[in-house]
């Protein structure tokens, strides 16, 4: 076994700041990631980094835009901490060696972005996530912390008490790609998900092959809240035939967009009159998506992304990567003709409920990154928020497992006395499918039910008191998991659920939802799962066994579509990112809270918790949100 | 869920205990049926396909009975306009044989995980067009290192060498003023701007006839990564005198016989050589310096 103090599931930029910063605070840090920590996706990030680093600017604006941009629904502590500890982390960054583009006096560039009312997008060309990365690695290196990369963690080592606010985690359970052994890794202080997102959830995404959001269904399963996870961002800008992200920095430079009759609809059929192109992402996808349905898309499905009067020599200083995204990906020269774009979905703004300090409700489990809700982004996310959530709360996170001295963080986690129960009503039953025969191969956990149909009790006595015990229960527990698929020969190959999964959420849980669509997605994830109770994996080898790795990332997917459909058919308004055929309005009076769902050992429990507007020395009024 | 409607709860739950076998045998053959469906769909999808690319795949698993000699396996794919051979390799997998093993994770060209040997030579598969190549399309892993499975090359070499090179921001001090930067000239970054582009897929490593035939030299990633801090005006002249210690050691630029396959290879269009050259010839300038 192995054992460290702190662990981090995840070598993107989020968990390569906590990491650092764990590891600066003089703990042994360890960092387990599936990829090695260069192949994460933070590096596909393009546009910026959010931070007022400017006279004219304050983290204040800064704050207000992000609140605005949320809709409403974002935390203001998590909110003001984001704005506040922004600046200093781009600046430590830029101390890192980080290849900032520059203005003519040699300091940062910043430039305009969607929802901002200062140009404070700090870039590095159009591939500002890709140099984040690989500075960040640099200081992983630098500091020795010890990579295991190739490793997949494939479950939380947390003990068994009944409520999930006493359990406590002392580990996880990765398995290691290469030579197909599962083993413990004890977490002495504290263990840190940071594992990216969950766009394979859909099949057209900016996300990476890998993005299949391990560290949100592991954690759920553990018994952490996920929290709004039915506000998923479509970006409007992706490449129609690959879904390859064309960075917001395209607009922030001046970039248009035109529907097939060459109008120039943002403005011209009145979306966003005042901001235009540069309104905040979830209404220009809609008014794309809109064109289209009316049918002055182009080719019925697409809209053009127009750069080509910035001039070549501003589109190679400072969008040269979208040159080459979009020859690659498209066959298009953007400098001389427009972009073909259309909404793809881009970053779930819901997550593993953190507070400001990533401490999950589970005592020894945190979170930071995108797999994270502390909650920033609230019901949509602006354009250059999100790396700088990676530093900030990766940083944060870093320091409280390793034990630094941290202000009381004042979100607070778990089912609390501010929670009302939430209800929704389902065409099917969510959850765990009871699969009588064999529980723990497909749906797993040590709390699927035992013969006689009822639940076995988490409690087992003495075993939870030593966190040694816990990690070797729960590797035994994965051992047997992954022998058993191993030994299945006969059965559905997971590739197969996955396409369908994606393709009903693709269908039904887009853009544009309504109540039918959802009921019906929900009835295909229920097939999904009593599909996956026969999943086989085909490749018997121990070597490198992607095969097994994908199925075991399937039934993360699964956990996830549904959590996301469950949350969009219980939210009866419109905000931000959810639109609601059946309400088109947003209904402050009723939903200024956030929707938590937890695993519940199998029998998914929906709350509710109020939404935080209570700055530090402001109260944050909702207003019409227009652009 | 807890606010499900209690009645409906009840009856699955007793109809799950009435007659398991029954609904598992019957889910069971549902799962044939669309197995089968799902074969005679991709049947048909290949032959409705206008064309076909036809690819031959390295083979190798060192535990798998009848892998454990090294083939190649054939896979005809339906071809669409703009498919890559990442596109291909993926179709394969999902359809045809879901042990085919390689790695890739972004598809757009940035994590540099699937740099293969394509066709002779070594290349991103996301960004290699299909339609760009000869047919049969030969997929291999790359050369010069361990093959672990399939298409799967140990890069711990690689890594190492990219370690060894201190490949991190080094200064004696940043300024203390609050949110203060360190200035840097436009043209500095400029000039940096090409090296900072790696990847770290491999490709030029892989393609160095001078790195297959010695271990130990640094090849062309590592020394550019040294070229990419070596040139940052913001570590300092100290610093710089540091890093030019490691570079000219023996197994440092000098080994570099100016060939260019890392050049022609890298996905990335990092003027490799040229920047291999460079550092030789600050080299040279930094050795008269001690005369």
């Amino acid at each position: 076994m192995h054992e460290h103090d702190v662990i981090v599931v995840g070598g993107g930029g989020a968990g390569l700041r906590a990491a650092i910063a764990a590891s600066e605070e003089g703990a042994d840090t360890a960092i387990v990631t599936k990829l090695h920590p260069v192949r994460s996706h933070t590096g596909a990030a393009e546009g910026g980094i959010n931070a007022a680093l400017r006279e004219g600017d304050s983290w204040e604006d800064h704050a207000y835009d992000t609140m605005k941009g949320s809709d409403y629904l974002g935390d203001a502590p998590a909110i003001e901490t984001l704005a506040k500890d922004a600046p200093e982390e781009v600046i430590n960054l830029e101390h890192w060696g980080m290849p900032f583009s520059r203005e003519d006096d040699g300091r940062v560039s910043q430039r305009p972005f969607g929802g901002l009312s200062f140009p404070r997008t700090t870039y590095a060309g159009a591939e500002t996530g890709h140099h984040l990365l690989h500075t960040m690695y640099e200081q992983a290196v630098k500091h020795g912390i010890q990579v295991y990369d190739e490793w997949q963690v494939t479950e939380l080592a947390v003990t068994d008490h009944e409520d999930p606010e006493d359990r406590k985690c002392h580990g996880v359970v990765a398995y290691d790609v290469k030579h197909g052994n599962v083993e413990g890794f004890k977490a002495n202080r504290g263990v840190i998900l940071a594992t990216g997102g969950p766009g394979q959830v859909y099949d057209h995404t900016t996300n990476a092959v890998s993005n299949t959001g391990d560290g949100y269904a592991m954690a759920y399963r553990a018994g952490v809240p996920l929290e709004d996870m039915e506000f998923v961002q479509f970006h409007p800008t992706t490449l129609p035939s690959t879904g390859v992200l064309i960075s917001e920095g395209v607009r922030g430079e001046g970039g248009m967009l035109y529907n097939a009759d060459g109008e120039r609809f943002m403005f011209e059929h009145g979306y966003a009159n005042n901001e235009g192109e540069l309104a905040s992402r979830d209404v220009v996808s809609r008014a794309e998506l809109t064109e289209v349905n009316e049918g002055r898309g182009v080719d019925d499905e697409y809209v053009y992304l127009d750069m080509r009067h910035l001039g070549e020599e501003r589109i190679l200083d400072r969008l040269e990567n979208i040159l080459h995204l979009a020859e690659d990906f498209e066959g298009v020269d953007g400098l001389v003709e427009p972009m073909p774009v259309k909404p793809g979905q881009h970053y779930e703004m819901g997550g593993i409920e953190t507070d400001e300090n990533g401490e999950t409700c589970i005592e020894g489990l945190y979170a930071a990154g995108e797999s994270a809700c502390v909650s920033v982004h609230g019901s949509n996310r602006l354009g250059g928020n999100a790396l700088p959530e990676l530093i900030v709360f990766g940083k944060r996170a870093g320091h409280h497992a390793a034990g630094k001295d941290m202000k009381e963080a004042e979100i607070t986690t778990g089912y609390t006395d501010e929670c009302e129960p939430g209800e929704v009503d389902t065409p099917v039953a969510p959850g765990s499918v009871r699969d009588t025969s064999d529980g723990v191969a497909a749906d797993g956990g040590p709390e699927s039910a035992d013969d006689s149909g009822t639940r076995r009790t988490r409690s087992d006595g003495g075993a939870l008191a030593d966190p040694q015990a816990v990690v070797e229960r729960t590797v035994e527990h994965e051992r047997e998991r992954v022998q058993s698929f191993l030994e299945e020969d006969e059965g559905v190959q997971h590739a197969a659920i996955r396409e369908d999964l994606q393709a009903s959420m693709t269908e039904n849980v887009n853009v544009f939802r309504n109540e039918d669509g959802l009921r019906t997605a929900l009835e295909d994830i229920r097939e999904a799962r009593e599909r996956y109770q026969d999943v086989c994996v085909d490749d018997p080898s121990r070597t490198f066994n992607t095969d097994l790795l994908h199925t075991l990332e399937t039934r993360n997917l699964i956990d996830l579509a549904e959590a996301i459909t469950l949350g969009a058919l219980a939210r009866e308004e419109f905000r931000g990112a959810h639109w609601r055929q059946e309400f088109q309005e947003r209904r402050d009076d009723e939903w200024l809270k956030h929707t938590l769902l937890r695993w519940n050992d199998g029998s998914p429990e929906l709350f509710y918790k109020p939404v935080i507007l209570e700055g530090e020395s402001k109260t944050y009024e909702p207003k019409v949100r227009s652009y | 869920m807890s606010t499900q409607v209690p009645e409906t709860e009840t009856e699955t739950e007793a109809e799950t205990k009435s007659k398991p076998n029954q609904e598992r045998r019957m889910a069971e053959k549902a799962e044939r049926r669309e197995a089968a469906d799902r074969e005679r769909l991709a049947r048909e999808e290949l032959e409705a396909a206008d064309e076909t690319v036809h690819l031959k795949v390295f083979r190798y698993d060192p535990e798998v009975e009848g892998k454990q000699e090294p083939r190649f396996d054939d896979f005809h794919v339906p071809f669409e306009k703009g498919m890559t051979v990442l596109d291909a390799l993926i179709y394969a997998r999902d359809h045809y044989d879901s042990s085919l093993t390689f790695r890739h994770s972004c598809r757009q060209a940035i994590c540099g995980s699937d740099a293969m040997f394509v066709n002779g030579s070594q290349r991103l598969c996301c960004k290699t067009q299909l339609g760009e190549l000869e047919t049969p399309v030969r997929v291999e892993p790359l050369p010069h290192q361990e093959v672990v499975k399939d298409l799967v090359v140990d890069m711990q070499h690689f890594y190492d060498q990219m370690e060894a090179v201190e490949p991190y921001f080094q200064t004696d001090g940043t300024p203390n003023g609050e949110l203060e930067e360190q200035r840097q000239d436009r043209k500095n970054r400029e000039k940096i701007k090409m090296s900072t582009r790696c990847i770290w897929c491999g490709a030029c490593m892989s393609s160095c006839n001078i790195a297959a035939g010695d271990n130990e030299y640094l090849g062309p990633a590592a020394i550019n990564k040294a070229y990419r801090f070596y040139m940052d005006e913001r570590e300092g002249k100290d610093m710089q005198e540091h890093r030019m210690r490691v570079l000219e050691q023996e197994h440092g630029v000098w080994r570099c016989q100016t060939q260019f396959s890392c050049t022609e290879v890298c996905p990335k269009d990092i003027p490799l050589t040229e920047h291999i050259q460079e550092l030789k010839r600050e080299a040279v300038k930094s050795n008269l310096k001690f005369w």
